[in-house]
C-alpha cells in the first residue's frame, strides 16, 4: 500500500470520525439557547429542566468533538507536508482565526454553561448558552473557508511554486464559501433538532419519563422542520453553485456523460465506467438543465468534456450524493408527518411515527458524512482544486508503515471512544431528566 | 518585511508560552494524579483544573494554526518529520479530554480508576515528547533539500533531546503542583507544596545539566541573549522555592509561570534567526526569513492577532474570576 493512499484513509477516517460530533454541537447548541431564551422569558421549570437534560447529553459530545478535533489541526502538516508547503500562505490564516475568534470564545463560555450553572445569573447563563452556540457556528464558519478554498480557489497567484495571497477577501469569500457555511450549518441544525425529537421518541416508545419525553418531543419538532426546509433551499442552491464552480463534480453528482440541453436530473442510475455511460438511469427529463439554468435550453456539461485524468471516482461521488439527497426527502417527510400528527393531538401516541423518528436517529448523522464524502470525493483528482493534485501533496518524510501503523492505533481509540460516547449517552438517557423543581415563576 | 518576521516569531512564541503556562498547570496536575488518594483527592484535582483545560488547550491549536500561517514550511517540516511522536502526543491529548469528563460519570470505581490512568499517562506523555522536540529542534535535524526530514524515528530519542525531555517534564510537574497548592486546601495543599520542593530538586538539576549541554554543543550564534535569559530563569527558580518554602502559593505559581517563560525564550534566542536547523547542511535551515509566508499575509493575521488576542485574554481572565478560589 502507498503512503498517498494510507494518507487519504487516514484523513478520510479521522475527519469523518470528527465530522460525527461537531454537526451535534451545533444543533444541540441552539436548541439550548432556544430553551433558556424560553426559560428566561417565562420562567417555566419544563424549560429549565429540557436545557439541563440536552445540556449533559451536549456536553458528553463536546468532549469527543473537542478530542477528535486537535487530532485535524495537526493533521495537514504530519500527512499533507507537500500541500502545507504550497497553500501555507492562504490555508493557515483561517485555522488561524478559527482558533482566535471561534474556539477560545466556544471553550471559555461551554465551561459556564457545564460547571457555571450556580455560579452566574440567569442573564448570564442565557448569554453564555448564546454564545456557545455562536462560537460553534463561527468555527464552522473558518474551517468550511479553509476547505472552501481548496474547492474554488480565488485571491492568490503563483510565485515560485506556492500559492499566495493577493486578496483576503477574495480567498475568504470564495465563489463556495457561502453556499457551502449554510448549506453545513442547515445540516447541523437537521443533526440537532432530530436529536431531540429521535432520543425523546424513543424515550416515549420505551414508556421512559413520558411527561418529560412529550415536552421534549414537541419542543423540537418545529425547529426541526425549518431545518430540514433550510437545508434542501441552500442544497439547491449550492448545487447551482457547483455547476457553475466545478461542472466536472456536478457531472459526477448527476451522472451525465454527454454535454447537453434538456438534461434529466437522475432519481437511480449505475455509472458505468467502462462504456461511459449511464446504467438503469431512470429520471426527470430536463430538471437538470432547468435546476442549473431555469430553462431546459440550459447546456449542461457532462464527463466526457473532461480528460479521463480528471473526472473524479464515480460510484461513490454519484452515490454518496444521491443518498444525501433522498436523506433530505425522507427528512422533510418526516418531519411533515410529525407536525401533522402534533395537530391532530396524537404525535406522542402513534407508536408508528415514534418507531420510525427512533429508527431515523442516525440518519442525519449519515447525510452529513455523505455531503462531504460527495464534496470531497467528486473534488478528485485534486486537493486545490485545478492547482494541486492529492498524489503530489502528501509527505514525503513520513513512510507508510507508520501510518499504517497510526491508522491501526486510531481506529482502535476512535472506536472505544464512539462505543463510550455511546454507552454514556444510554446511560444519560435512562436516568432521564432531574425532577421538576418547584420554584415559582421569577 | 524582516520586521514583520520577527514580530509573528515573537507572537507565535507568545502563543506558545501561552500555551505552556496555561496548560502547563493542568497536564502538570495530569503528572501527579495517580499520586493523590483515591476518591475525594483525585476529583479535587479534576474539579481544580476541570472549566479551564480546553481554553488552554486552544492556545495550542491556535499556536499550530499560525505557525501554518505564518511559518507554513516550518509546520510542514516540524510536523510531517516528528510525524510518530506527533501521533502519540494527539493520542495523549485525546485521552485527557475524554477522561477529564467522562470520569465522573459512572461510580463504579474501576470506571474511574481507568480514567484516572488514562488522564494521567495522557498527560505526562505529552509534556515529555513537547520537550523532546524543542530538543531535537536545538539539536538539528537531519533535512533534504525539499525541507523534509530524513533522519527517522529513533534519531529523535538521542540522549541530549531525552535530558531536555525530562526538563520538559519536571517543569510542568513543578508548575502543575504549585497550581494545586493554590487551589486546594488543608491535607492536599501540604501535600502538593511537598510535591512541588520534590519536583523543583529535580527540576533545578535537569534544568543546570541541560543548560550546560546546550551551552557547550548546540550555541550556535548569540551568547549574550540566551545567557541573560537563563540567569533570569535561574532568578525565577530561586524564587519559586523562595516563596514555596513560606507557603506564598500565588507567588510561587506566578515566579514558575515567568521561569517557563524565560527558559521558552532562551530557547527561541539560541535559535534564532533559525526555527528548524539542518544539522547535514546548514544552508538548507529553515529561518524566520526564509521560510515565513508572504507580506500580505503575515499583515492580514497580524490584524486578526490585534483585533482578537485582547478579547481572548479578556475571557480567560473573566473565566478564571468566575471560577476563583479553592476547590
Ligand atoms: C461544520 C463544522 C466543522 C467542521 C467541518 C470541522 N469542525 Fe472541528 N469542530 C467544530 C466544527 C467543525 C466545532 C463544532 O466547533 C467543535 C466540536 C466540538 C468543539 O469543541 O468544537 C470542533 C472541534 C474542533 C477542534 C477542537 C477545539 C477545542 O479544543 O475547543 C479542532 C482543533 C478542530 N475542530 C479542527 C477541525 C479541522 C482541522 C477540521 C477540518 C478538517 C474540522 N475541525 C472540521
Ligand atoms: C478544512 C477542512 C478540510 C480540508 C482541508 C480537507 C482536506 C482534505 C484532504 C487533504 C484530503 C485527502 C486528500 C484527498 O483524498 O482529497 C481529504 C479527503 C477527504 N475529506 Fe476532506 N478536508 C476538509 C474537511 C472535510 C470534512 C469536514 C469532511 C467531513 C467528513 C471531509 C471529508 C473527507 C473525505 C471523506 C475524504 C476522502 C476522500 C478521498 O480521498 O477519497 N473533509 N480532505
Ligand atoms: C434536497 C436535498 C439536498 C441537496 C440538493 C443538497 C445539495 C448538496 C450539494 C450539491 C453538495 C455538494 C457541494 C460540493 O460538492 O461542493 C452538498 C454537500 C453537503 N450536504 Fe447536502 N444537499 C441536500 C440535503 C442534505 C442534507 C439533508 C444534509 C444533512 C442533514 C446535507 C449535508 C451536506 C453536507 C454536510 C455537505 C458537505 C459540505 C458541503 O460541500 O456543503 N445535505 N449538498
Amino acid at each position: 500500500m502507498d503512503a498517498v493512499w494510507l494518507a487519504r484513509l487516514q484523513f478520510a477516517l479521522t475527519v469523518g470520525f470528527h465530522y460525527l460530533f461537531p454537526p451535534l454541537t451545533i444543533g444541540l447548541g441552539w436548541m439550548l439557547f432556544f430553551y433558556q431564551t424560553r426559560f428566561l422569558k417565562t420562567g417555566d421549570p419544563v424549560c429549565q429542566q429540557l436545557s439541563r437534560f440536552w445540556t449533559r447529553m451536549f456536553a458528553l459530545t463536546f468532549a469527543v468533538g473537542v478530542a477528535t478535533g486537535i487530532t485535524m489541526e495537526f493533521q495537514f502538516g504530519t500527512n499533507w507536508a507537500a500541500y502545507s508547503r504550497f497553500v501555507g500562505d492562504i490555508f493557515g490564516a483561517p485555522l488561524a482565526a478559527e482558533g482566535v475568534f471561534a474556539f477560545f470564545l466556544e471553550s471559555s463560555f461551554l465551561a459556564i454553561l457545564i460547571y457555571g450553572e450556580g455560579r452566574v445569573s440567569r442573564k448570564v447563563y442565557w448569554l453564555s448558552s448564546l454564545l456557545v452556540a455562536l462560537g460553534a457556528t463561527l468555527s464552522a464558519f473558518w474551517i468550511v473557508v479553509a476547505n472552501s478554498w481548496q474547492q474554488t480557489p480565488a485571491g492568490y497567484h503563483l510565485v515560485n511554486g506556492r500559492a499566495e495571497l493577493t486578496s483576503f477577501w477574495e480567498a475568504v469569500f470564495n465563489p463556495s464559501t457561502l453556499p457551502r457555511y449554510v448549506h453545513v450549518i442547515g445540516g447541523a441544525l437537521v443533526v440537532g433538532t432530530f436529536f431531540v425529537v429521535g432520543v425523546s421518541a424513543l424515550m416515549l416508545l420505551k414508556k421512559k419519563h413520558m411527561a418529560f419525553a412529550e415536552r421534549s418531543l414537541k419542543s423540537a419538532l418545529i425547529p426541526f422542520f425549518l431545518a430540514v426546509n433550510l437545508v434542501m433551499g441552500l442544497g439547491h442552491l449550492h448545487a447551482v453553485q457547483v455547476a457553475e464552480t466545478q461542472p466536472v463534480k456536478l457531472a459526477a453528482f448527476e451522472g451525465l456523460w454527454e454535454t447537453r440541453t434538456g438534461a434529466p436530473m437522475l432519481l437511480f442510475g449505475v455509472p458505468n465506467v467502462q462504456t461511459e455511460k449511464t446504467d438503469w438511469a431512470i429520471g426527470v427529463p430536463n430538471a437538470l438543465s432547468i435546476m442549473v439554468g431555469q430553462s431546459k435550453e440550459t447546456k449542461v456539461q457532462g464527463l466526457k468534456a473532461f480528460p479521463k485524468e480528471d473526472r473524479p471516482p464515480l460510484l461513490l461521488t454519484f452515490f454518496s450524493f444521491h443518498s444525501m439527497v433522498y436523506l433530505g426527502g425522507w427528512f422533510f417527510t418526516l418531519s411533515l408527518a410529525g407536525l401533522f400528527l402534533w395537530w391532530r393531538g396524537k404525535v406522542a401516541q402513534n407508536r408508528l411515527f415514534l418507531a420510525a423518528a427512533a429508527l431515523t436517529l442516525p440518519l442525519p448523522f449519515l447525510a452529513n458524512e455523505l455531503g462531504w464524502m460527495a464534496a470531497e470525493i467528486g473534488r478528485q483528482p485534486w486537493v486545490v482544486y485545478n492547482l494541486m493534485r492529492t498524489k503530489d501533496a502528501v509527505s514525503a518524510a513520513v513512510p507508510a508503515g507508520q501510518i499504517l501503523a497510526s491508522i491501526l492505533l486510531f481506529s482502535l481509540i476512535y472506536s472505544l471512544l464512539f462505543g463510550v460516547w455511546l454507552y454514556l449517552l444510554g446511560r444519560q438517557f435512562n436516568k432521564g431528566p432531574q425532577p421538576l423543581e418547584k420554584e415559582a415563576r421569577s | 518585511m524582516i520586521t514583520l518576521q520577527v514580530v509573528w516569531l515573537l507572537l507565535i512564541g507568545i502563543l506558545i508560552i501561552g500555551y505552556a503556562i496555561l496548560d502547563g498547570f493542568d497536564l502538570g496536575v495530569g503528572c501527579w494524579h495517580l499520586f493523590a488518594k483515591k476518591g475525594g483527592e483525585r476529583s479535587a484535582f479534576i474539579r481544580a483544573i476541570e472549566p479551564f483545560w480546553d481554553g488552554n488547550e486552544v492556545w495550542l491549536l491556535t499556536g499550530g494554526g499560525a505557525l501554518f500561517a505564518a511559518f507554513p514550511a516550518v509546520y510542514a517540516t516540524v510536523f510531517s518529520g516528528f510525524y510518530l511522536a506527533l501521533m502519540l502526543v494527539l493520542l495523549g491529548l485525546i485521552f485527557r479530554a475524554v477522561s477529564i469528563e467522562y470520569r465522573n460519570k459512572v461510580e463504579d470505581p474501576r470506571w474511574v480508576a481507568a480514567w484516572d490512568v488514562a488522564f494521567s499517562l495522557g498527560s505526562i506523555l505529552p509534556s515529555l515528547l513537547y520537550a523532546v522536540a524543542v530538543g531535537n529542534l536545538l539539536r538539528g535535524l537531519q533535512l533534504n533539500a525539499t525541507g523534509d526530514y530524513t533522519g527517522g524515528f529513533f534519531a529523535l530519542l538521542n540522549p541530549y533531546s531525552l535530558v531536555v525531555g525530562l526538563v520538559g517534564l519536571s517543569m510542568f510537574a513543578l508548575h502543575g503542583a504549585l497550581y494545586l497548592a493554590v487551589k486546594t486546601g488543608g491535607e492536599t495543599q501540604r501535600k502538593a507544596r511537598l510535591w512541588a520542593a520534590q519536583a523543583w530538586r529535580v527540576y533545578a538539576l535537569l534544568f543546570f545539566v541541560a543548560a550546560g549541554w546546550t551551552a557547550c554543543c548546540y550555541l550556535r550564534s548569540g551568547v549574550v541573549l540566551p545567557l541573560v535569559l537563563a540567569t533570569l530563569a535561574v532568578v525565577a527558580l530561586a524564587l519559586i522555592r523562595a516563596f514555596n518554602r513560606k507557603g506564598e502559593d500565588l507567588k510561587a505559581f506566578l515566579a514558575s509561570s515567568a521561569g517557563i517563560a524565560l527558559v521558552m525564550l532562551a530557547v527561541v534566542a539560541v535559535l534564532f534567526p533559525n526555527l528548524v536547523i539542518a544539522s547535514n547542511d546548514p544552508a538548507l535551515s529553515l529561518t524566520v526569513f526564509n521560510a515565513s509566508s508572504s507580506f500580505r499575509t503575515l499583515s492580514v493575521m497580524l490584524v486578526i492577532a490585534l483585533l482578537g488576542m485582547p478579547v481572548v485574554i479578556g475571557y480567560t481572565v473573566f473565566i478564571h474570576r468566575i471560577f476563583k478560589g479553592k476547590v
